[in-house]
């Protein structure tokens, strides 16, 4: 089993990461602010303007170590990709996988499934959690999961992707209503949301949930090539250019526990506050710099948790199982294992 | 597990600082230095053997000394740390 490796994030304006031996190097004005040997990392990850050395990108290139390049906001901007590497075997057993209707709809239906069940438990750990004298809130809360209860129940039945697709809608738009249900009353006037906003985000909340989905997408699309599946081909979403479609299909059964979950508990915990983000004309709201930080070390910590995986029957971190999924999807699509199974939380 | 690499490399003719220097670096590939010539080495265990083989290439057995500590299990249990430090820990996030 792969071992779970560190990532490191480079957010320093103007800083240079160069190889040094069997070392990355990572200067700042000159002066070296961090030594790290090479077999500590992943990957890395670098946002807005961070020189790289091409002895370095080369040699992550030739380990197989993922290189990531964010703008500062840490929306995606390129991955670097070594040669073509995996199982061809494998890609071409993916390639007719999306090409079968059944097969498709099966493993679309299993990960809307997965995400939906998931997101779920968020919705009833935050019924558990807040305070009994909140009726209303609530209430809410039990609508949204009756909801998700409902699609649940008739997703076995969707006959073509376009249902499952609508039935994920249907799911998410009921959770996304509620889920500011979930944020502290006394943090509420700052975080509050309505519904899912992206591109660009209109309020913190948003703007938070989307800089945390950027860096578990990262981390899928990682996994995905590391097992050597092709991350633009996917099931649930639409095959498009530049698209890792494949990706966002395996992120989504983690986006709740991962980083829904963790950005309730950033914002309860005040972690992270309104001196955090900046607005931008036009009505975005982002992170700042610091703001950025903050998440990505809460980030960080959350992969090194313990997880009890209950197919696989023993813990893992939480930063191993995109990694775990994406092994049991490409025994699947070899047709090692009979379907492909989320994984659920509890 | 955590290796503890310390070592006392003559430097009296130009061959020693020269060593000196290789087994530094030979460190610095696998860990962080802690002290002068103290060196602490997160490893698993063919990582471990790297290590060993390839100090042992480096230094001169009939001057130098070389000691490795093998600490297995949780790094707080064995290591107390007073003074002016600036360790990292690997493993924890790392940003910069």
């Amino acid at each position: 089993m792969k071992q779970f490796l560190n990532t490191l994030y480079v957010m320093t304006q103007g800083a240079y990461v160069c190889l040094d031996h069997e070392t990355v190097k990572i200067e700042v004005e000159g002066k070296v602010q961090l030594q790290v040997p090479l077999h500590h990392l992943g990957a890395i990850v670098t946002m807005g303007n961070v020189m790289m050395s091409p002895f370095i990108m080369a040699r992550c290139a030739d380990d197989g170590r993922a290189v990531v390049i964010l703008d500062r906001n840490g929306q995606f901007k390129c991955r670097m990709v070594g040669k073509t590497s995996g199982n061809v075997l494998l890609r071409q057993a993916q390639y007719e996988a999306v090409r079968e209707q059944e097969r498709t709809l099966a493993i679309a239906r299993n990960i809307v499934a997965g995400k939906v069940k998931n997101a779920r438990q968020i919705l009833l750990r935050g019924i558990r959690e807040s305070d009994n004298e909140e009726k209303e809130e609530i209430d809410a809360l039990k609508k949204a999961s009756d909801t998700i209860s409902n699609v649940l129940f008739h997703l076995k039945d969707a006959k073509d992707i376009d249902e499952v697709r609508g039935f994920e809608g249907e799911a998410a738009e009921a959770y996304f209503q509620s889920f500011d249900r979930m944020v502290k009353k006394s943090e509420r006037k700052f975080f509050t949301m309505n519904g899912r906003s992206r591109r660009p985000p209109l309020d913190p909340v948003n703007s938070l949930l989307s800089f945390l989905y950027t860096l578990l997408l990262n981390d899928c699309v990682s996994a995905l090539e590391g097992v050597g599946l092709d991350s633009q081909m996917g099931f649930l979403h639409a095959l498009r250019p530049g698209r890792p479609s494949l990706g966002l299909d395996l992120m989504e059964e983690f986006r709740s526990i991962l980083a829904d979950r963790l950005a309730l508990t950033l914002i309860n915990r005040k972690q992270v506050t309104a001196k955090h983000f900046e607005s931008r004309p036009g009505g975005a709201i982002y992170l700042n710099d610091e703001g950025r930080k903050a998440v990505v070390v809460a980030y960080q910590k959350r992969k090194q948790d313990e997880f009890h995986h209950p197919i696989l029957d023993s813990k893992a971190p939480f930063g191993l199982i995109p990694h775990i999924q994406a092994r049991l999807l490409a025994r699947h699509l070899r047709g090692d294992l009979e379907a492909y199974t989320p994984v659920l939380y509890s | 597990m955590l290796i503890i690499v310390t070592y006392d490399v003559s430097t009296e003719t130009k061959a020693g600082c020269r060593r000196l220097r290789r087994v530094a670096q030979v460190c610095k590939n696998y860990g962080q230095r802690v002290q002068k010539s103290v060196f602490e080495c997160q490893v698993n265990d063919v990582q471990f053997e790297q290590l060993r083989r390839k100090l042992l290439k480096e230094i001169n057995k009939d001057e130098d000394n070389l000691r490795l500590y093998r600490l297995v299990g949780q790094r707080d249990n064995y290591v107390e740390t007073y003074g002016q430090s600036r360790t990292l820990f690997f493993d924890e996030p790392l940003i910069i």
